[in-house]
């Protein structure tokens, strides 16, 4: 069963890479997102740093929602979910498999770059560690709620507006959590708190994510 | 729970209750109105911007009690398979969006003379904002779906995933909120409330709830009309063809 | 009367709560009336547009 999900995680990821760098479209989007605002609110160190955990958290979330269309709509349009409907587990381990082989493609390199945005956006020290690591345990929940939207507008067309209606409001947690984690660190306090409960937003993500896009995917299959 | 699953008995049952329904919110809504706009005093603090209260803070409770009626109707979809259910939770999403819009409107409009500004980010009107949010995201999937069926089940997911979520969502804006605001807001209501204050908010509370009862009522109605026209169109039309085969 | 109106000054702020929430409460009824109307005149016409399948259908709801 455990080689079936990592085939499974490798298969999507194979997809991701492959689609023309598809993966790290998302990436760059966050990327560009992040430098549009030293741009738009000007160069000032303090005002950079003071806004920072907030920018990078906003165009991280925005980041994923641009991401998602692509987490059932290929494997819907080609039919190959009925496929992976098949196999011989459970269909809402082969969704949780597809939501973090989402999060390895498209989120994990977000996070990875988030270090050198951080220090553009004049992040230092104990509150630069604070953001990787809100990011690394925030992340992955993004993945697993944002599957929910997907799921519900798979096979709609112009899904793209409406899935970002669907999931930026259930995104707020994470947000808060996450920023909260970067912004006690920069006041010197510890982020610990913040951090845990973002985690604990993740776990919930994950069970509510897995059960709801699961629940909605299987009606499509029917 | 399924004797009620049939259209026609549903029907009658709902011209029993409309009539009742009906009189009781214009009974309810002109008697709140009379305590909370003539019969009541005004505030030693707010003056008589309290009265905006009355109008407020029942929105308030009926953009929840009706996200709650969604839920539960979408859980009875889910479950049961229930027909009128989907029915019920489509029809409910426009009212409940309606009260949250009303719930915010009054909130600014209450904000601007109490705390000199038309928008605070206190965590109550976050939280009934993000309300609003998922209220509209609700109504965009459900009118984006054509195949109704699919809908149906589409909007159930979501609105049960929205109302596990909300208390989290809460949570966070109060925590977000400790962390921001200075503790200086005035504190709206209040648990120690004089009965003659409580009297309107009660009145107009209850007649918010019958108005709910009676539109939801109707437009339940008009969606089972509306699938049964879907369905003889449906009919006709075959009907022409196999004619012009 | 006019004191009454004047709300203490705070005419605009109560007035227009008031308003909105007529507004918004009349325009869903009146809305949602109109819709239920429609519906089953339009449910009416097909029925008698399609008579052979009227029986049915009244079958169908007495069950």
């Amino acid at each position: 069963m455990t080689r079936t999900l990592f085939a499974l995680i490798k298969r999507d990821l194979n997809l991701a890479w492959r689609q023309g760098g598809g993966a790290l479209l998302g990436t760059v989007f966050f990327a560009v997102a992040v430098v549009l605002f030293p741009l738009g609110v000007g160069p000032e160190p303090n005002t950079l740093a003071r806004i920072a955990a907030g920018v990078l958290w906003v165009a991280a979330l925005l980041a994923a929602v641009v991401s998602l269309d692509r987490l059932f709509e290929a494997d819907h349009d080609d039919g190959s979910l009925d496929g992976l409907a098949l196999l011989p587990l459970p269909f809402s381990l082969v969704v949780a498999a597809k939501c973090l082989a989402h999060w390895l493609a498209s989120l994990l390199p977000v996070v990875i770059i988030s270090p050198f945005l951080g220090l553009m956006m004049r992040l230092e020290g104990d509150a630069l560690g604070a953001l990787v690591l809100a990011l690394l345990l925030g992340t992955p929940g993004l993945s697993f709620i944002g599957a929910i939207g997907a799921a519900l507008a798979v096979g709609l067309r112009r899904a793209g507006a409406l899935l970002s209606l669907l999931v930026l409001p259930l995104y707020i947690p994470a947000l808060i959590f996450g920023v909260a984690a970067v912004e006690a660190a920069r006041m010197g306090l510890d982020p610990a708190p913040h951090l845990m409960l973002l985690f604990g937003a993740t776990l919930f993500a994950v069970v509510i994510g897995t059960a709801a896009a699961t629940a909605a995917l299987k009606f499509d299959l029917e | 729970m399924h004797r009620f699953a049939n259209p026609a008995r549903f029907q009658r049952l709902a011209s029993i209750i409309l009539p009742w329904s009906d009189v009781l919110t214009a009974g309810l809504l002109v008697s709140g109105l009379y305590f909370a706009l003539f019969a009541s005093p005004a505030d030693y603090q707010q003056g008589e911007t309290v009265r905006i209260m009355y109008i407020h803070v029942p929105a308030a409770w009926m953009a929840m009690f009706t996200y709650s009626v969604m839920a539960a109707a979408s859980a009875a979809s889910l479950i049961w398979k229930h027909p009128l259910a989907d029915v019920a939770a489509r029809a409910a999403a426009p009212i409940g969006a309606g009260f949250t819009a009303i719930a915010l409107i009054t909130g600014m409009l209450w904000g601007e003379p109490m705390w000199g500004t038309w928008w605070v980010w206190d965590a109550r009107l976050t939280s009934v904002l993000i309300l609003f949010f998922l209220y509209l995201g609700y109504m965009a999937l459900v009118n984006a779906i054509e195949n109704p069926a699919a809908a149906a089940r589409a909007g159930a997911i979501l609105a049960l995933v929205g109302f596990v979520n909300i208390p989290i969502i809460k949570f966070s804006v109060d925590w977000w909120n400790t962390l921001h605001q200075p503790a200086s807001v005035i504190k709206m209501g209040g648990p120690s409330i004089a009965p003659s204050m409580l009297l309107p908010l009660v009145l107009m509370a209850l007649g918010f709830h019958f108005y709910f009862v009676s539109v939801l009522l109707r437009r339940m109605r008009s969606e089972l009309d509306l699938a049964r026209v879907r369905a003889l169109e449906d009919a006709i039309a075959l009907n022409s063809e196999e004619a012009a085969a | 009367m006019s004191s009454f109106f004047a709300m203490g000054g705070y005419a605009f702020y109560v007035w227009s709560s008031y308003g909105a929430a007529l507004l918004i409460l009349g325009g869903i009824a009146i809305f949602s009336m109109a819709r239920a109307r429609q519906a089953s005149r339009r449910l009416e016409e097909l029925k008698r547009a399609a008579p052979h399948r009227r029986r049915r259908e009244e079958a169908a709801d007495g069950a």
